[in-house]
């Protein structure tokens, strides 16, 4: 995938050492907010950092484990790729697509309609 | 990936921001994000809990308290809301709905939840100013304001509603009358008896009652000053609330061409006569009722929600329907037929002396209705019986009269068993008994803890726990054993229990959480939020000067050292030892609450302040400008060592607890525990700081101090049990630092002090602490090696910049010109 298309934004959220593995931190851009983890092993992830619990909450602060999260307010399990909260709760959670580039993360935010 | 955009959304409108609206939409919004959402609400406010307006109405919640959908909830869900705004005409044809004000806005779907309104008894002088009804909150600022002005007030109507009003009035202090048309107050869920119960403690409440009376006028000029009945007599009211019934709204319905009766026409899948429309909540009428309380509403309302989300639900039946007054003093209940007739066989209960009445109606020998009043606690039991007509048995009478006679005495809890498959064990996470019986039978759950993970039951407050294991035990019979439960491994990623971890992390010399996961062999590589920070603590504990703690594996809360709010802002509370602080202290606090305009400063159950609301990013500077050290308000830890005024200034003081829990909390600051701790010193027995629900509460007396353990003010309230008396301050500390190590080193990590004195036994204790010297000044030896490796949280934060930019700050993403 190249970063030409047109219908997304490319965030640069900075050096890849400012992100402690196995920890989430929070990425403004605007009024969005990005919960990014550095997963033990080296993957990435980008989740709209906002739970689907109706009550709301924020992921950034989460336990990690593989690939999933343990929410921070309400120990909901969340996959970290699909962002698909695991039985017995259920809900989704926005993912963006993140990677890193010449020692810069970037993560692609589609332009809402 | 893809950065297609999201095809438009469907187009939900909700006409009436009410309980069955809104509820259907969180139903709705649990099942699908399909709709583009569209709220339109008469009332200027949120959607609120109208149930509790007798509550407000009493001065006992304000208005913010029973508000149950506030606007940053619309927001975030991206519902645009519409407040103040009538709906008055629905265009069928083009779906359009237009409001009030001309606006029309087009709907795919449409759901119509307009409530109802009160019913005006069409006497003349209805209209009169100071004549109103009790449905909304605006009606509820009428009476109270009308309470400042007026003396005497009346209720046409004794049914709840008017009872509830009747008490709000009398609360305020108007003299006020019920006005009911029959002899008996609540006829249609009360009978003679209870309702006699009823008016003779209602009027012991202040509530004057004329009984049989027909209102024929109100009387007076603009404004009402009174009422005449059909007999000739009058009454005086210089305020009159209509509670004599309601009517469904429908009038958006009738203006719009859809089918209405008395309700809004809808069949068993909440539709009306209009495609795409769909009504619920007390404007419908469904097979020719219409309700007006809130639990058939949610269940009409779960049927729509997925209807709506194309889920092709189970077809709404109609309920059954039981009712509660909501008058403090007054309990009472009734549920299907209360009126008994020559076909019932009736179980009767009156105890005078009590104050309790319990009727319990057969037909054919099946429950098909009855009535509490005192002592409801059987109601939910009841409900469910009456709703499923069962059948009368031995055992069932056993449980709800006794088996031992007249009294209630001999009767056996109704447990478990009794309970139906839907009912719910867990409040907190909707779970009902059929799912976990099921789960125990098809998918082999064995343990409570299972149980938790597949079904969230027993994951909240906790509440449930005792019925989750009665169902276990009910269901597994003798093949059910707790003990060996416990050995089911600390959480679903292991089968090893918390002695064996210990046990493993020692022998073998484990020294990070990823090496004792992956040598104990743990089924998911790297654990999960149970089981890192309990090996996390347990490692801490047993190597306290070479681990380092693990703060990948700490909950949100112990990382950050400030509690997560709901809204993801944090709270901090400072140590303030001894709950003692001074005018500088004080002032510094509030130029700081100032500065960072904290949302609010409250003065804590644990004698200190906490500054709540704060912004994740402001933490490191909050504590720097405070200069104050962490007060642990978040953690399992040493919390706060409470204190009375003690001899330094009070008349019955014979110890200074101020000073001793000043030097306590000092010590054992810091401290991680396997779940918080909390402590008390008192001057005297009269036990002022509640040393008797403290972990460790100490009492002053004249010889010396008295030491109680165990005790909790918390979920499950448990008075402390003494431990020993000591002479001495210096014996004091000993016990205290003995049994603080002891909990430290055999209690499973999340135990608190309560509950693991009664699974080790007050005994095993005491032999360890006071009578082993020896192995007490062991424990005191180990505990001062553990809190020499500690330091201060906040100030580590406001020292170590990487930490604090990590763990503290966002990341300001900037684009790239890709
Ligand atoms: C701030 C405070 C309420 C207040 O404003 O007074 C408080 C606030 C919370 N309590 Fe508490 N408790 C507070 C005193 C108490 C007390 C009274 C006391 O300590 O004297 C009790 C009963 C005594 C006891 O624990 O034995 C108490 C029993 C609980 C419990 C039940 C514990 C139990 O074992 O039964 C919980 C839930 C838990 O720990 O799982 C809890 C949990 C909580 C949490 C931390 C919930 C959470 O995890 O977010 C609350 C944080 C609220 C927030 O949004 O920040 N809080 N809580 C009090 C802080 C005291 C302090 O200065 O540190
Ligand atoms: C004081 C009181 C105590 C009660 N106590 C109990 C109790 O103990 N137990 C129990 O089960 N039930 C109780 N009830 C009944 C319960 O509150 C109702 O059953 C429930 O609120 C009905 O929900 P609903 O959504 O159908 O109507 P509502 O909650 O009335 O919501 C309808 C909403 O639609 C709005 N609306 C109306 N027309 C329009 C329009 N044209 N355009 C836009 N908006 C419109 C109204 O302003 C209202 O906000 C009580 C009710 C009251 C008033
Ligand atoms: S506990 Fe005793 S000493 Fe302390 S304030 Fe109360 S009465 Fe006074
Ligand atoms: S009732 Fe089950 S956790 Fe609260």
């Amino acid at each position: 995938m190249n970063g030409t298309n047109s219908s997304a934004i490319m965030l640069d959220a900075g050096k890849p050492d400012e992100y402690p593995i196995g920890l989430g931190r929070e990425v403004r851009a605007g009024s969005l907010s990005v919960a990014v983890f550095r997963a033990s092993g080296g993957r990435w992830y980008a989740l709209e950092n906002k739970t689907p619990h109706a009550k709301g909450g924020s992921l950034a602060e989460a336990i990690v484990s593989g690939d999933y999260l343990y929410c921070p307010v309400r120990d909901l399990k969340i996959a970290l790729g699909s962002g698909e909260v695991q039985a017995p709760d259920t809900g989704q959670v926005r993912t963006f697509d993140i990677r890193v580039e010449d020692n810069r993360v970037r993560i692609s935010i589609p332009k809402q309609s | 990936m893809s950065g297609n955009e999201a095809p438009k959304r469907p187009k939900l409108i909700l006409a009436g921001n009410g309980m069955a609206g809104v509820g259907t939409l969180e139903q709705i919004l649990k099942l699908t994000g399909a709709y583009d959402i569209t709220v339109y609400g008469a009332e200027p406010h949120p959607n609120y809990n109208r149930i509790q307006l007798s509550y407000v109405l009493e001065g006992s919640k304000t208005f913010d308290e029973i508000v149950l959908n506030d606007r940053d909830w619309y927001r975030e869900h991206g519902i645009r809301l519409h407040t103040g705004t009538k709906v008055t005409r629905i265009d069928t044809e083009s779906k359009k709905v237009i409001t009030e004000t001309g606006d029309a806005e087009s709907y795919d779907k449409l759901i119509i939840a307009t409530g109802s309104k009160p019913f005006f008894l069409p006497v003349p002088g209805h209209d009169k100013n100071g004549v109103i009804g009790f449905r909304d909150i605006a009606d509820c600022e009428t009476m109270i304001a009308a309470s400042r002005t007026k003396k005497k007030a009346a209720v046409i109507g004794g049914g709840l509603l008017g009872l509830e009003a009747a008490k709000g009035l009398v609360q305020l202090g108007m003299e006020t009358t019920v006005v009911h048309l029959f002899e008996s107050l609540m006829e249609r869920q009360l009978d003679e008896v209870s309702a006699g119960m009823l008016k003779a403690e209602l009027e012991r409440q202040g509530i004057q009652f004329a009984m049989g009376k027909k209102t024929v006028e109100l009387t007076g000029g603009a404004e009402v000053e009174g009422l005449r009945f059909e007999d000739g007599t009058e009454l005086p009211a210089d305020l009159v609330v209509m509670a004599a019934g309601i009517v469904p709204n429908t009038d958006v319905a009738k203006a719009s061409g859809i089918d209405c009766r008395r309700g809004i026409v809808v069949d068993d899948y909440m539709r009306t006569s209009a495609p795409d429309v769909y009504a619920v909540g007390e404007c419908c009428e469904h097979r020719g009722v219409c309700y007006g309380l809130v639990a058939p509403l949610f269940e009409q309302g779960g049927v729509l929600a997925h209807e709506i989300a194309g889920l092709d639900p189970a077809p709404y039946m109609g309920s059954s329907v039981a009712t509660k007054l909501k008058i403090s003093g007054v309990d009472v209940f009734s549920g299907g037929v209360y009126a008994e007739t020559a076909e019932h066989r009736v179980l009767r209960n009156h105890d005078d002396w009590r104050g309790t009445y319990k009727k319990v109606l057969l037909k054919d020998g099946r429950i098909v209705g009855a009535v509490l009043y005192g002592d409801v606690t059987d109601s939910s039991v009841l409900t469910r019986l009456v709703r499923d007509q069962a059948v009368m048995t031995d055992e069932l009478y056993g449980q709800l009269f006794g088996r031992g006679g007249c009294c209630s005495e001999g009767k056996a809890s109704i447990g478990v068993e009794a309970m139906a498959d839907d009912e719910i064990v867990c409040g907190c996470n909707g779970v009902a008994k059929g799912t976990i019986v099921q789960g125990i039978r098809e998918q082999g759950w064995s343990t409570v803890e299972q149980i938790k993970v597949c079904t969230g039951a027993t994951r909240s407050c906790g509440g449930c726990k005792p019925m989750v294991e009665q169902l276990l035990q009910l269901t597994l019979g003798d093949s059910y054993d707790g003990t060996a439960a416990a050995k089911a491994g600390i959480c679903g990623c292991t089968s090893l229990s918390r002695d064996e971890i210990v046990a493993s992390i020692q022998e073998m010399g484990l020294a990070s959480v990823r090496e004792v996961m992956n040598v104990l062999g743990w089924s998911q590589p790297e654990g999960c939020s149970k089981c890192r920070p309990a090996i996390n603590y347990y490692l801490g504990m047993l190597r306290p000067l070479e681990h380092r703690d693990e703060k990948d594996s700490r909950f949100v809360n112990e990382r950050l050292h400030a509690n997560i709010q709901k809204d993801s802002t944090f709270s901090v509370i400072p140590r303030m030892y001894g709950g003692v602080t001074s005018p500088e202290e004080l002032r510094k606090i509030a130029d700081i609450a100032d500065k960072y305009a904290v949302k609010m400063v409250k003065v804590t159950g644990g004698q200190r302040l906490d500054l709540l609301g704060v912004k994740k990013e402001d933490l490191p500077s909050i504590w720097a400008d405070l200069g104050m050290p962490s007060g642990y308000g978040y953690a399992k830890a040493l919390r706060t060592v409470k204190t009375c005024v003690g001899s330094r200034f009070c008349r019955f003081g014979t110890q200074d607890s101020i000073a001793m829990g000043i030097d306590l909390e000092r010590r054992f600051e810091r401290l991680w525990m396997p779940a918080k701790f909390k402590m008390a010193v008192n001057g005297c027995p009269r036990n002022c700081a509640e040393s008797g629900i403290k972990d460790l509460g100490i009492i002053g007396n004249d010889g010396g101090w008295e030491v109680f353990v165990g005790g909790n003010g918390g979920i499950k309230l448990r008075a402390g049990d003494s431990l020993c008396k000591v002479k001495t301050d210096e014996e004091l500390v000993l016990i205290c630092s003995g049994f603080i190590q002891y909990y430290r080193e055999t209690a499973n990590y999340g135990e608190r002090t309560s509950e693991w004195v009664e699974r080790i036994g007050l005994e095993t204790i005491r032999q360890a602490i006071v009578e082993d010297k020896d192995n007490c000044a062991a424990l005191a030896a180990r505990v001062e090696q553990a809190l020499a490796a500690l330091h201060d949280p906040w100030q580590e934060a406001v020292e170590n910049g990487e930490l604090r930019r990590q763990l503290y700050e966002p990341v300001q993403a900037g684009a790239t010109n890709e």
